[in-house]
Parts: C-alpha cells; structure tokens; sequence
C-alpha cells in the first residue's frame, strides 16, 4: 500500500499530483500488478482533500489502462511501468552528454531547467501551430 | 439517500435579510448543488454566518425565498431533521460528558447513527466521561462533527469550523470532514475567510462580498477559465478575448489576473495558472467584478489600466 501527499505549493492540480505519485510507485516497483490502491475514504482521511479529486484520479488512471475498479472490492494495479532508466537508455545517455555540455558552458543547474522549459515550451507551441 | 443528485441543496432567490438600517445580506440567488463540498467565502462582515442561518432556518428572511432540501426551512420543521448544522464557536455544553451529548443526540434524533459517533469520537482519543468544558479546541470540534454527522444529514452546513483551530487540528478536522463526505453522498457547505484552508477540501466555491454573491461556480471551472498574464506594460484593452479583473503595473511590465473565454495566443503574453486564493483575492479587491451576469455585478468590457 502506498500513501499520497499532497504539495499545495506544486502548482499541478490535486488529482494530478495522485496520478502522478501512482505512476511513480508503478515505475519504481512500489506498487506492483494486484495491489490494491487506498480507497477513497484512506487517501482523503490522511491527507484531507475533496473525495471526487481521488475518484478523478483513479478514474484517470483507469481510462490509462493502469488500474482497474472493481465495485464494492477496491481499485486495483493492472499493469506496471517501465522505469526512465530501463526505458530509454540512448535518450538518457545523450542527455547525460548535453548536461555535461552545458555545465561546461558555465550554465548553472537553475539556467539548464529554465533553457529545457523554455525549449520544451517552444517546442510544444510550434507543434500547436504545424 | 432521498435527495436526487440533480436538485439543488439549497436555492436561494433574492434573498436579503436587513438588521434595522444595514443589509447583513442582499438580493441573494444561488443553488448549492447536491453532493459536492461547497465553500462559502469572504472577509469578516459580509454576511456568510447570515446566509448559513436563513439555510438552516435560525433567521428569517426580510424578503427573497431559500429552500433547503426543497423547502423553506422554517415553515416544514421535518427537513431539518436532515440537516447537521454546527454553528461558530461549536455551541456544546460545557458541562456536559461527551456520553451525555452522545445521549441527548440520540434521544432528539429518530435517524441517529450511534456506532459512527462512537466511533469517530474513539477514534479521537475522546474519552466518554469527560465534560465538554474540558476538551480541546480540537476535540470539541470532533465532537461536534461527531454529532452532526451522527444524524445521516443530507446536507451538512458548518459555520467557521475552523477559525478557532491550530493547523494540526484543523487538517485533522478537515481530514474527519473529508471522510464524513466520502462515506455518504451528503453535501457539506462549509463557511471561512481563510481561502488557503478551503482549496484542497472543496468542488465548488461561493464568494460573498458586502452582501453580495461576488462569485459562483464550480472549482475546476473557475481554475481552468482564469489566468495571470504577464508580459510588456500595456495600456489599452489589447489582450483579446480576456476580462481582466485585477491588474498591477510596473514602468515596463503588466500583471493581469483574467477570465479567459479563449486561450490567449499572443506570445508577449506569458500565462500562468491561478491557485484559488489568487482568484478569490483578485475579485474582492475589485468588487465590481464578478463571475455572474448582470448588469449590476457584470464584468468589465473593457480593460482598466491602473485599476
């Protein structure tokens, strides 16, 4: 069983935060095909939040494919997911390169993370406009 | 459960409530709707504590209508047998011992629940014999939970719950609250000036502001239609398809906070999410913002700057 927090400062809505926390248990090996999830009543008495914010989260998770309702019983893991590391090695290693690259250039940790979303976002937005 | 999830928990139309010379409420309408965790917002004086007596039949109205659970309130007594009410200051006596309340509860209500009474009090470390005056401020709030909860309301109307708490307390009430409304499909409209308290726990958001109903709607809906703009200082209604309800300037930079009914796609402008506190404060700096139509609350055509 895994247990939810909630950062009010994150900025990223509430029921994204719990989906996001269950992919990571899912890719880390928390949580593994047949656990059971906290029902709704666990999450919102330990980390006092809206019960429809946990049903949204789970009903997101469901439509993903990852975690399955079953009425009356509990919502349980159906599948796992792969971790970034065993996932793509090749993107990881390049991406390893450019960090090197860009702390050679004198590029602070703060300025890497603003020049990624900055690309990130642009490129986001010319795939909008194509 | 009786209560269609469709119909309203409350509906209230032009209601106002006057106290001799001055307007505690004005020209109210709105509808609570069924099943969700309804916040009431605003400063200190803007009539939350009134609008929450006309709803459970404690005041009555000067003029307008409210219906709760379909009725008015005061003229069919039964309906508030389906409504938990726990008022400011969580009215218990104080020397009463919580067995003695948990008593009183069940003798005065024909659908009490005394294993979830007892049970949410247990699990509280709350010990029977001890006599209310002697509680925390936490545990009195427990309790009071505990006994509104205990009757199965439909609709569960909390005014203040939290004002008199420390943090750890009020995340265990809300916590206890939270749970009481994923047990059952109860509606729970809950009072406070404190925003930051209401964002995590509540679906749908009411603003009272001097009187009025400020802004009205669902949380997700009122999060996905606004934003913060920042981008070059501007002077002119240049942002298209944006109401722009509060705005700060710098000599080079504008800071908007808006209602968008499109999604900006001017690049000067980057757009930023609001949190619900963001939102709130921004409409009652300006109060003649609003989310609601009408010629007397609607919202600004055009933009001010330096508003």
């Amino acid at each position: 069983m895994i247990a939810y927090r909630l950062d009010t400062r994150s900025g990223l809505a509430p029921y994204l935060q719990i989906v996001q926390q269950t992919r990571d248990a899912l890719r880390l090996g928390l949580l593994r095909p047949g656990d059971r999830l906290p029902t709704v009543k666990e999450v919102v008495g330990s980390i006092a939040i809206n019960p429809n914010t946990v049903l949204k989260a789970y009903r997101e998770l469901e439509h993903e494919g990852l975690v399955e309702g079953r009425p009356g019983v509990g919502t349980f893991v159906l599948r796992s997911l792969g971790g970034p590391n065993t996932d793509h090695p090749r993107l990881r290693r390049r991406l390893e390169r450019w960090l090197m690259e860009a702390r050679d250039a004198g590029l602070d940790d703060e300025s890497i993370s603003a020049l990624f979303s900055a690309t990130l976002r642009g490129s986001l937005q010319q795939e909008d406009i194509a | 459960m009786t209560t269609d999830l469709k119909t309203a928990a409350i509906e209230t139309s032009a209601l106002s409530k006057r106290y001799g010379h001055t307007w505690a409420l004005r020209d109210c309408s709105l509808s609570v709707p069924a099943g969700k965790v309804v916040a009431l917002v605003g400063p200190n004086g803007a009539g939350k504590t009134t609008l929450l007596h006309l709803a459970v039949g404690l005041l009555e109205p000067t003029s307008g209508e409210v219906r709760t659970l379909g009725s008015p309130p005061r003229e069919r007594a039964d309906v508030l047998g389906r409504v938990g009410f726990v008022g400011q200051d969580v009215p218990l006596y104080p020397g009463f011992r919580v067995r003695e309340m948990l008593e009183m509860g069940r003798r005065l209500n024909p659908r009490w629940d005394a294993e979830v009474a007892l049970d949410r009090i247990r699990r509280h470390d709350i010990d029977l014999r001890q006599r209310a005056g002697t509680l925390s401020g936490g545990q009195r709030s427990q309790v009071a939970l505990a006994l509104a909860v205990a009757k199965r309301p439909e609709l569960l109307v909390l005014d203040e719950p939290l004002a008199s708490l420390d943090p750890l307390a009020r995340r265990e009430f809300l916590a206890s609250l939270m749970e009481a409304a994923a047990e059952s499909e109860v509606t729970v409209l809950l009072s406070s000036h404190l925003v930051t308290d209401m964002e995590r726990v509540c679906d749908y958001l009411i603003v009272l502001s001097a009187s009025r109903v400020q802004v009205l709607g669902d949380v997700d809906q009122l999060l996905a239609t606004h934003r913060t703009l920042i981008g070059p200082r501007t002077d002119g209604d240049e942002v298209a398809g944006v109401t722009v309800i509060s705005a700060e300037h710098t000599e080079r930079q504008s800071t908007l906070l808006v209602r968008m009914d499109r999604p900006v796609l001017d690049p000067r402008w980057t757009a930023r999410d609001v949190s619900l506190e963001d939102l709130v404060l921004a409409y009652l700096a300006h109060p003649t913002s609003s989310t609601l139509p009408g010629p007397t609350a609607g919202p600004r055509r055009r933009m001010e700057v330096g508003a």
